[in-house]
């Protein structure tokens, strides 16, 4: 695997192979050392154009636990916004002889540009409103354990799992790279959004749709709340937060009605009371800190999975 | 690949591999003296199930109940220092029992050639803790020595030029157990 651009890349054994790593990544989380020398040598740049804390430095602390020199490069308040100028950023830093970059863009496709630009590898680690990869494998070690967990187990059949996204569709990429990965998966995905918060052409996702949250509550696996951008409000999306809260938030009584064996999920940052109420995200049933500690290793796995191995030449092997 | 080697020659079949680790057994449990801290620990593949075999073997030679001695397994794959060489490899689970700090670590492997993958198995159990003493058995031992390693518990010292391929199989993963060596079909040209 030369790249980790879009979930769409990921063949069903590539997703298992590295879901498979993160659990024995996180094993390595544990212990008092958490070093391997698995990636001694090799370099990695995290050029992260856009605000993050969660995702940059759960990269730089899983690229630093394999061994590898990490550097961080903030292109804030530079001008780097147009093609051209991010392809002079990424092709300086790939003459200076580095192996991978880690690449956070507000333009949709940017990671998948420059990686037909440099000789390195390039993983996205999140860009405009398009895709987040590594947050759909992270949901989906999260799901898996939750599954596993169960009584009777999970023989890693996915088809009987039906997950439920409901949230800021238009403006989310964590919903395009979690409905690609839990479709090569096998999982049903059904998406819920109030109508003005569905992304234009949702009806031609390998998704099932649906305006109605109480409706599909009873019969899912696991329930994904994704965050909602208070930056939004003011846009005309919905009327009110409470307004938003009654019809898709995930209220006590909401809770209530969850299947006891369904999981809940969020990318995190949460809003409490806006889309969930405060129980939800710390009940029983609740994933959102496994998500975070599955961060870090499932960040090491595809770094492993990206650079572990002899430089193909190939592109996108 | 075209393989171009001769009809595998047998050089130890089931009875002698059982025996081999039979005579292991007693011999780790006497250099232990007894059976104290001790932690089986193979080195996948074939190094899981012969170590599985090997702590069956110590508790009978030590008349304890069967599965009275622990053991686990050691992933290596992180810690080779031949990674580049080779597209990614996958790697297998690390599963350990007991903690090793304190223990008397016996790793475990079907052939010891080069000594690599020991030294690879020494990184990786020195970042996991600090065990008392840590010993190797193998079941083969083929020379060809690239480190100063050696094992302490060998089931066969077989003797083999470096063409020459080495295949153990056993029951737990090819449905029979055999140790057979194969010889390249051109004859080597003498080195000079």
């Amino acid at each position: 695997m030369k790249h980790l651009l879009s979930a769409a890349d990921l063949s069903r054994s590539e997703i298992d192979s590295i879901l498979d790593l993160a659990e024995e990544m996180a094993d390595v989380q544990r212990r008092p050392i958490k070093k391997l020398p698995t990636l001694r040598g090799r370099t990695v740049v995290n050029l992260f154009f856009e605000d993050s804390t969660r995702t940059r430095s759960s990269f730089e602390i899983a690229g630093k636990w394999l061994s590898a020199d990490v550097i961080n490069v903030s292109a804030k308040g530079s001008s780097v916004s147009k093609g051209e100028s991010l392809r002079d950023t990424v092709q300086v830093i790939d003459a200076m002889g580095v192996d991978g970059m880690v690449i956070r863009h507000s333009a949709s496709g940017a990671p998948a540009q420059a990686a037909g630009w440099i000789r390195g590898s390039v993983v996205n680690a999140g860009d405009g409103t398009h895709e987040h990869p590594t947050q759909a494998l992270l949901d989906a070690l999260s799901m898996r354990r939750h599954f596993r967990s169960l009584r009777g187990g999970f023989d890693e059949d996915w088809s009987g799992k039906t997950v439920a996204i409901t949230g800021d569709l238009t403006h989310s990429r964590v919903v395009r790279s979690n409905v690609l990965l839990l479709r090569t998966l096998g999982a049903k995905v059904v998406l819920v959004a109030p109508p003005t918060l569905l992304p234009s052409g949702v009806t031609t996702w390998p998704a099932e749709v649906s305006t109605d949250f109480d409706a599909v509550l009873g019969e899912v696996d696991v329930a994904m709340m994704l965050r909602v951008q208070r930056e939004r409000m003011s846009g005309g999306y919905f009327p009110t937060p409470r307004e938003y809260t009654i019809g898709y938030g995930l209220t006590t009584d909401r809770l209530a009605k969850l299947r006891p064996d369904a999981a809940i999920l969020h990318p995190g940052p949460v809003n409490r009371g806006l889309e969930m109420a405060a129980d939800a995200a710390d009940a029983g049933a609740s994933r959102i800190l496994d998500q975070v500690a599955a961060g870090v290793a499932v960040r090491m796995s595809v770094l492993y999975h990206v650079l572990g191995g002899a430089d193909d030449k190939e592109t996108n092997a | 690949m075209t393989d171009h080697h001769t009809e595998p020659r047998r050089v130890l079949d089931a009875g002698e591999i059982s025996r081999a680790i039979t005579r292991m057994a007693h011999e780790i449990v006497e250099a232990n003296h007894g059976v104290e801290h001790l932690l089986l620990l193979g080195i996948p593949t074939r190094g899981v199930p012969l170590a599985k075999r090997l702590a069956l073997a110590i508790d009978r030679a030590s008349e304890q109940p069967d599965g009275t001695t622990p053991v686990g397994q050691l992933d290596i794959t992180m810690f080779r220092d031949d990674l580049r060489r080779h597209p990614t490899r996958s790697v297998g689970p690390t599963h350990l029992p007991i903690p090793i700090d304190h223990a008397t670590v016996v790793l475990v492997d079907d052939v010891l050639m080069s000594g690599r993958s020991v030294s690879a198995a020494l990184d990786a159990l020195k970042d996991i803790g600090r065990p008392d003493a840590v010993r190797l058995a193998v079941l083969v031992d083929r020379g060809h020595r690239q480190l100063p390693i050696r094992a302490d518990h060998v089931g066969k010292n077989l003797p083999t030029a470096s063409s020459e391929r080495v295949s153990v199989r056993l029951e737990e993963i090819d449905g029979r157990s055999e140790v057979t060596i194969s010889r390249p079909q051109q004859p080597e040209r003498k080195a000079r």
